[in-house]
């Protein structure tokens, strides 16, 4: 017995991760293939990763791909891709992803003079370097062009229909049932973009990774910045108020009722008990500012 | 597009009696009951379980009764109630909601049923979202009822009609335990027609149905008798099932293990059990006779490994299969690999792992319940949390939930806490709409009862949310849709006896401040309603989004306290920190960030404040 067809489809929650997978599993099922698909959602809604496999073929046993044995890697979006690289099998998977990026608000808590995000490296070319077959595509811009963004992950299953056994009509005809009726038509253009993409039908030229600017911009780094934090005690009325707004909760009141620095390390130099003081009692002396005014 | 995930199976009503469709779990579970004739079904939503009783909404009326019910306890007694009225009747939990329901079903177990009596209960092995990874099967050996696993969708509508079968035959009520990933997995399932049962009637048999001490004497022995006939029934049962095989060891296992054991070893005998409690022992004696060594395969708890070592026959299980987490084909493998059983795969070619991006699930744009949690940090509280979206303002940057335990635990906590005379902050307790319906009413009577000195904040935004927006006693909707009074809060907690009472608009930062506040200075038990529809469910929330005057902002990221997702860093600097920018598909337009601006420099388009003048 052969064994079976494995497809990871992984992004975002709100991308249409799971939409594109019921797509496949119902077309697979209409063909009269055994066919799995499977889901873990609940978080989905609130920016969450979410996943989805779906295998098929004559017989399928377990739900779940086993790493390093998916024939296909669908990414709605770019660091999702990297998550589950892994997954895909190394000799003849193929990797088709959305460079789009979603970046956590988790990636940019660090408020240090010189932070960067923490979003994931890897720029898409040196990635489909790695990968047996590798189509890294702007779907979202495509999408956007055709009027809608959110019908990126359309432009990503015409991509996915050129490598899988089923007729464009086959695709066609499922695709139809599962957008809303006011999206067909957009929905349509999607497809048929991410499958001339694909296919390298567009320009006549095989299809090329999009360049990615830096996501954001690498400050300068803050080794050897010096802060420091000037408390006026006279001034201070023990109001509490840039005690409680401290987003590193490194002030505190001592038994004066006057603020103190308790943890110079954890200070940003944010600036926000500066600014929101009422008595002008408290002051962020940051280098940084020194050295740009000299 | 985007697709719609909520409404899995919108017309389930529609789907034929006959040929085939692709049902996820849960679907498959409510199909099954459906075949089987259920005519009243109760459940409180709980991931993953909520699609069954979601999904048996969706057939017809005439045909079966579905209802969201204020707790799992409730709904096992709705249930209940409907056996004894001779119908057939479901009642769907995650599996701590059966710890809810407990106390109904150690009852019922003696007391049987009269229409057929099916708990469908959904353990989440890997704990993808719930407070720990519990075993029904225990329970059910507790319980000294039957559990039934089924193993994909098609068993799972087939386990299900069948599990009414039993329940009436052998006069018990019975588990149908799903998983996890048997919930979520979508294969495709047979279709039958509809067993109709004839309408039952109320049996009058009070030595059964009255469980006093004296009754429930008598009706003990009549359990264990039970007990010993489900074992007889499981071993001639095609529910018990051998797979001959080319191996000279043998594999016992049951539910989704089954699947990965297929995948792993399909060549290995196997003993599927359909049905891990009672165990068909005679079947596992010979089973384990015609083999040189057998190794069980079971998620979670090693049930079945501790019976059968307890019948004196060597086997080995745990020594190789983790005890906690949730199964898959690569830990299988590696377990029979390690058992020696299969030979160990060479190390595959894999790709080069990348580092993770850590991408949990956050609080949404606009979510009413940033203000909250802001507040009751900045006012130095001790917080205890709950059950809900909510707990999700633990993670950062809020980190404004101290303590989070079970359903309704929140009050209770906060009234330990003042009562222990060490904690010198205030204490709030915090607890969504429909968690204070589950069980947050009795502890906040307690609070009022032993005069505790907490503040109750009530997390109304109109909706169960966490488990995908459904309706409950507050919304003034039911399952079906109907239209109904919706619960008034502050009269429940008026007539509790609380003086303190005060609604809040969550949207108004400083109102929310002063209020609390207020609460918190008050002598006794306060309670502040934060009132606001959730931003999902019933109806996306969608307003103009804000945006951000970038000359004028100073980097302070004040706005970021929040830990709105719309909110992100933009690529320009002031003074080496990162100006922020919003993600104008994402922002709702609560303007909760504005409020919080240092520099006034976030604003609603003009374009839209000329429009709406």
């Amino acid at each position: 017995m052969s064994e079976p067809t494995n497809v990871l489809i992984v992004g975002v929650g709100g991308q249409g991760v799971i939409m594109l997978s019921k797509v496949l599993a119902t077309l697979c099922q209409e063909r009269g293939l055994a066919v799995k698909q499977s889901e873990v959602h609940g978080m989905a809604k609130r920016g969450g990763a979410v996943f989805s496999h779906v295998r098929f073929g004559e017989q399928v046993w377990s739900p779940t791909i086993p790493k390093g044995k998916a024939d296909l890697l669908i990414a709605l979006e770019w660091a999702e891709a990297l998550r589950w690289l892994d997954y895909l099998e190394p000799e003849h998977g193929v990797l088709i992803a959305d460079t789009k990026r979603i970046v956590p608000p988790f990636s940019c808590r660090d408020r240090r003079v010189g932070a960067t995000s923490s979003y994931v490296e890897g720029a898409p070319a040196e990635v489909i370097e790695q990968v047996a077959e590798g189509y890294a595509l702007d779907a979202s811009g495509m999408a956007r062009e055709l009027g809608n963004e959110r019908a990126a992950n359309t432009v990503l299953l015409g991509a996915l229909s050129t490598k899988l056994p089923f007729s464009e009509d086959e695709w066609r005809g499922t695709l139809s049932r599962f957008v809303p009726p006011k999206t067909v038509k957009v929905n349509r253009a999607a497809f048929d973009e991410g499958r001339d993409w694909v296919s390298g039908r567009r320009d006549g030229e095989a299809p090329t990774a999009p360049e990615l600017p830096d996501m954001i911009s690498r400050a300068r780094p803050g080794a050897g910045e010096q802060l420091d934090i000037e408390i006026v005690p006279e001034w201070c009325k023990g109001c509490d108020i840039c005690v409680r707004i401290c987003p590193e909760r490194c002030l505190a009141l001592n038994s004066e009722q006057v603020v103190v620095l308790i943890d110079r390390k954890a200070c940003t130099g944010c600036r926000l008990c500066e600014w929101l003081c009422p008595d002008f009692a408290i002051a962020v002396r940051h280098s940084y500012v020194a050295e740009a005014v000299a | 597009m985007g697709g719609n995930t909520k409404k899995t199976v919108p017309d389930a009503a529609a789907l034929p009696n006959e040929g085939a469709a692709p049902l996820s779990g849960n679907e498959a579970i409510a199909r099954g009951a459906w075949e089987g004739g259920v005519r009243v079904a109760a459940a409180y939503p709980g991931t993953p379980s909520t699609e069954i009783l979601e999904a048996l909404a969706e057939y017809p009326r005439d045909d079966v009764h579905a209802q969201w019910s204020t707790n799992e306890k409730v709904a096992v007694d709705v249930a209940i109630g409907a056996s004894f009225s001779g119908v057939r009747a479901l009642s769907a939990m995650k599996h701590v909601g059966l710890n809810v329901a407990a106390d109904a079903l150690m009852s019922q177990t003696y007391i049987g049923v009269n229409g057929g009596l099916v708990l469908a209960v959904a353990d989440d092995p890997g704990i993808h979202s719930s407070q720990n990874e519990q075993d029904t099967r225990l329970f059910a050996r507790f319980a000294q009822v039957p559990v039934l696993e089924p193993s994909d969708a098609e068993e799972a509508r087939i386990f299900t009609a069948l599990a009414f079968e039993i329940s009436e035959e052998f006069d018990t009520p019975v588990i149908l335990r799903s998983t996890t990933r048997l919930s979520h997995t979508r294969s495709t399932v047979s279709l039958q027609p509809r067993v109709e049962k004839d309408g039952g009637e109320f049996v009058d048999d009070p030595v059964k149905n009255v469980i006093i001490p004296a009754h429930a004497r008598r009706r003990h022995p009549l359990v264990l008798e039970r007990e010993a006939a489900l074992e007889r029934y499981f071993d001639d049962s095609p529910l018990t099932r051998w797979e001959k095989g080319s191996t000279d060891y043998g594999i016992i296992t049951h539910s989704t293990a089954y699947a990965y054991v297929k995948e792993v070893a399909p060549d290995a005998h196997v003993l599927k059990l359909g049905a891990s409690y009672p165990l068909a022992r005679e079947t596992v004696r010979k089973f384990c006779d015609s083999v040189t060594r057998v190794i069980v395969v079971e998620e979670l708890e090693p049930l079945l490994e501790t019976e059968i070592r307890a019948m004196g026959i060597v086997i080995e299980g745990k020594d190789f299969v983790p005890r906690a987490g949730e199964l898959s084909p690569e830990i299988v493998r590696g377990a029979l690999a390690e058992a020696g059983l299969i030979p160990a795969e060479d190390a595959p070619l894999a790709l080069d792992a990348v580092a993770e991006l850590a991408r949990p699930p956050v609080l949404c744009a606009g979510c009413p319940h940033m203000t909250s949690y802001f507040t009751a940090r900045n006012l130095g509280a001790r917080i205890t949390g709950d059950i809900g979206c909510y707990t999700l303002a633990a993670l950062d940057p809020l980190q404004a939930i101290d303590t989070t335990v079970a359903m309704g635990s929140g009050i209770g906590n906060a009234v330990g806490m003042a009562m222990s005379g060490t904690e010198e902050k205030p204490i709030v307790a915090t607890i969504g709409d429909s968690t204070f319906l589950h069980s947050g009413i009795p502890p906040l009577i307690d609070a009022i009862y032993n005069q505790a000195n907490i503040t109750v904040l009530l997390l109304d935004n109109h909706i169960t949310a966490m488990t995908g927006g459904q309706d409950h006693p507050g919304t003034g909707r039911t399952l079906a849709g109907e239209e109904v009074t919706a619960v008034d809060y502050e009269k429940i907690v008026r007539a509790l006896g609380v003086e303190f009472v005060r609604h809040v608009d969550p949207y108004d930062m400083s109102d929310v401040q002063r209020t609390c506040a207020d609460a918190i200075a008050f002598e006794g038990v306060s309670v502040v309603i934060a009132d606001r529809p959730c931003v999902l469910d019933p109806v996306k929330i969608k307003g103009p989004a804000l945006n951000v005057k970038e000359e004028n902002c100073t980097a302070c990221q004040a706005c970021m306290n929040i830990g709105c997702p719309a909110i992100t860093w933009s690529d320009t600097l002031f003074e080496g920190h990162h100006k922020v920018c919003i993600d104008e598909e994402m922002c709702i337009g609560c303007t909760l960030c504005a409020q919080l601006c240092t520099s006034g420099c976030i604003t609603v388009p003009e374009a839209t404040v000329a429009a709406s003048a």
